[in-house]
């Protein structure tokens, strides 16, 4: 704190501390706050308000309790976000590698360029992209057509376009924290594992992915969240049995008329997202600063 | 079990470099041999491609009369050590020796027991456990040979991995990693920049410059007889003084200079009528005038200790060295003055210039 005030002058190290204050309080807090308010009270016509059924309780959070399909889809939710950060994980891992490893100056420029240019454009439109191209009719089933693989076009649409489209979605922030983890990893070490007799295997079990575990948490944790909260991609891919949990808070706030329950569903929602991330965390033994570096 | 290394015409060019060219030597069984040249000169490269790590872009390498064109450094019975050491340092000591083990499938008591008898034989016994980061720089450094030695390698190649200790410990590894190889008849291959440390430890000494291999031989023959110019002064320090051989008797040399006739061996390429260096040792001049001796303009003298050095100018540009014992400081002459050193013509080189 003295840092920032013999850097910058008290003037200006006020309106620093002010902005973020007001950000913390007014972006971060108060929202989270009214949305738990909400969460923790019932619906009441305007006229009811602030009479004497306006109470607290969780009867909100224990509707959704009570609730098959809204539990089932929550936890296929947690389950299915879970799979995306996975196989994002496994998509990235090895062009990490191979970026901070193995790559020429010239060549790590062209990959990052042709990964970071699609994000250029709006998340909606490069899932729209996906839409296109998993269409019934669409590019993907005609070539596959073409090429004698399939008879009849497949239905994309559903888990495996969901899947596909939030993989693609979510590369950045997988690739990114993998890629500076592998790319401190002195070369040396490689080729010593690789000297001493250890297989391709044994050198990424060993030395490579303890070495990027931090990172490897960090894009774990960066997935899993996007995923979770993704509102996108299910509801332009997803299908009638793939319904996504966001799709229901949306529905209660926007179709049902129940902020109320929308704000208890949000609410399980973030508390389930919140644990699931510091049990990453402990898991990979990374520290909740480590993965803000 | 140790393995003899035979290099036969190996090259590497990498784009438009040539950094090896036409290298030919063998080294034998038990042997320790030392690669020395300064920074740049292959000689790394060299290390790298009897490793397996690069293959050559001609020649072969053979290791134990075997060719092993198409082997991995994990297929070769080599085991490097690197100038980094790259130790994991996310393992114990006890797995970093054990991990060439466990590349090979051996159990866990197994490769244990027998890390624990590697820590034994470097000395550090009971420090199985602690972590890579918690060892001084020498530790560290027998803890890499620890790891090397483990898997019994027929070769062990060593990548200066000396160069980030301290004098004195440097020193004192020399002193370890000799007795080590000694005791285990490992052959080892070292690669350094620092002549001392080629000559105070190795059997023999491959010399090079800028890709090519300019001399193999003892350590003394490489003092004393230097192959080429490059390394008569590249090895030890030396006093070079250009001319034109005039004769060439009974292995002595006759070369005018601008400093008076001189003569001196014939070494390589002396050959009368041709230009041509002679080349003389600190140690060889003796201070007071002679038939062959060398004038030159004091610049001062350093006190070393054992020895004062005399540093000078001759006429023709060159500068002067020549190193006084101790015990004959008084023989010393004072800077600003013009004095002479004389020396015997058996230890000085003449050699013809390239």
């Amino acid at each position: 704190m003295s840092d920032l005030g013999n850097r910058f002058g008290a003037g200006q190290s006020t309106v620093f501390l002010a902005l973020v204050l007001f950000w913390l309080a007014g972006m971060v807090l108060a929202p989270n706050l009214m949305m738990i308010d909400y969460a923790l009270r019932p619906n009441l016509p305007p006229a009811a308000m602030g009479g004497p059924d306006d109470t607290y309780s969780l009867a909100n959070i224990l509707y959704l309790a009570g609730e098959p399909t809204h539990r089932a889809i929550f936890f296929k939710t947690i389950w299915a976000s879970g799979l995306v950060a996975l196989v994002t994980f496994l998509v990235c891992y090895p062009i990490a590698f191979w970026m901070a490893q193995r790559a020429t100056v010239g060549q790590l420029s062209a990959a990052l360029l042709l990964i970071i240019i699609p994000f250029f454009i709006n998340e909606v439109l490069r899932t729209l992209a996906w839409f296109i191209i998993l269409a019934y009719r669409g590019p993907l089933n005609s070539v596959l057509m073409n090429a004698g693989l399939i008879e009849a076009p497949i239905r994309w649409q559903g888990d495996g376009g969901v899947l596909a489209a939030m993989v693609y979605a979510y590369i950045l922030f997988m690739l990114l924290p993998i890629y500076n983890a592998i790319e401190s990893l002195e070369k040396a070490q490689i080729e010593a594992a690789r000297d001493l007799g250890a297989s391709t295997w044994r050198i990424h079990a060993r030395v490579v992915i303890p070495h990027a575990k931090a990172g490897i948490a960090t894009g774990f944790v960066f997935t899993f969240m996007l995923a979770a909260g993704s509102y996108v991609a299910p509801s332009l891919l997803g299908s009638p049995g793939s319904r996504w949990f966001t799709e229901i808070i949306y529905n209660w706030f926007f179709e049902g008329g129940d902020w109320n329950r929308g704000a208890a569903y949000a609410l399980v929602l973030l508390v389930l997202c919140l644990t699931v991330v510091l049990v990453t965390l402990r898991l990979a033994r990374v520290n909740l600063a480590d993965v803000a570096t | 079990m140790s393995h003899s290394v035979e290099l036969a015409g190996i090259g590497m060019t990498f784009g438009a470099t040539r950094a090896v060219r036409d290298v030919s030597l063998k080294v034998q069984a038990g042997e320790f041999f030392s690669i020395l040249g300064p920074s740049g000169c292959g000689k790394t490269t060299i290390l790298r491609m009897i490793a397996g790590f690069i293959e050559p872009t001609e020649g072969r390498v053979l290791i134990g009369e075997r060719d092993m064109k198409g082997l991995g450094p994990n297929q070769r019975p080599t085991a490097m050590i690197f100038q980094s050491l790259a130790l994991f340092p996310l393992m114990s000591v006890r797995d970093n020796i054990a991990f060439g083990l466990e590349a090979r499938g051996v159990g866990r008591t197994a490769r244990h027991a027998k890390a624990d008898e590697l820590l034994r034989l470097i000395a550090l016994e009971g420090y199985g456990d602690r972590m890579p980061g918690e060892l001084s720089g020498g530790q560290r450094q027998r803890v890499a040979i620890a790891r090397a030695l483990a898997v019994e390698p027929g070769v062990l190649l060593l990548d200066e991995p000396l160069s980030a200790l301290d004098l004195k410990l440097r020193q004192h590894m020399r002193a370890e990693l000799r007795a080590l190889q000694k005791r285990t008849g490992v052959t080892f291959i070292y690669i350094t920049h620092d002549q001392s440390e080629a000559l105070a430890m190795s059997d023999r000494v491959a010399v090079m410059s800028a890709g090519l291999l300019q001399q193999v031989a003892t350590p003394r023959e490489l003092y004393e007889n230097p192959a080429t110019p490059f390394v008569a002064r590249f090895v030890g320090e030396t006093n070079a003084v250009a001319g034109r051989i005039t004769a060439v008797d009974g292995g002595l040399a006759r070369i005018e200079t601008e400093l008076g006739a001189l003569t001196g061996r014939a070494g390589r390429r002396a050959v009368a009528g041709t230009p041509g260096t002679i080349y003389v040792r600190p140690e060889a001049l003796i201070p007071g005038t002679g038939e062959n001796a060398l004038t030159a303009r004091i610049e001062r003298v350093d006190f070393e200790g054992s020895f004062a050095l005399v540093h000078g100018r001759f006429a023709d540009g060159g500068s002067l060295a020549a190193s006084v014992p101790s015990t004959r400081l008084a023989d010393a002459p004072a800077p600003g003055s013009d004095a002479a050193f004389a020396f015997a013509p058996a230890h000085a080189v003449v050699l013809g210039d390239e």
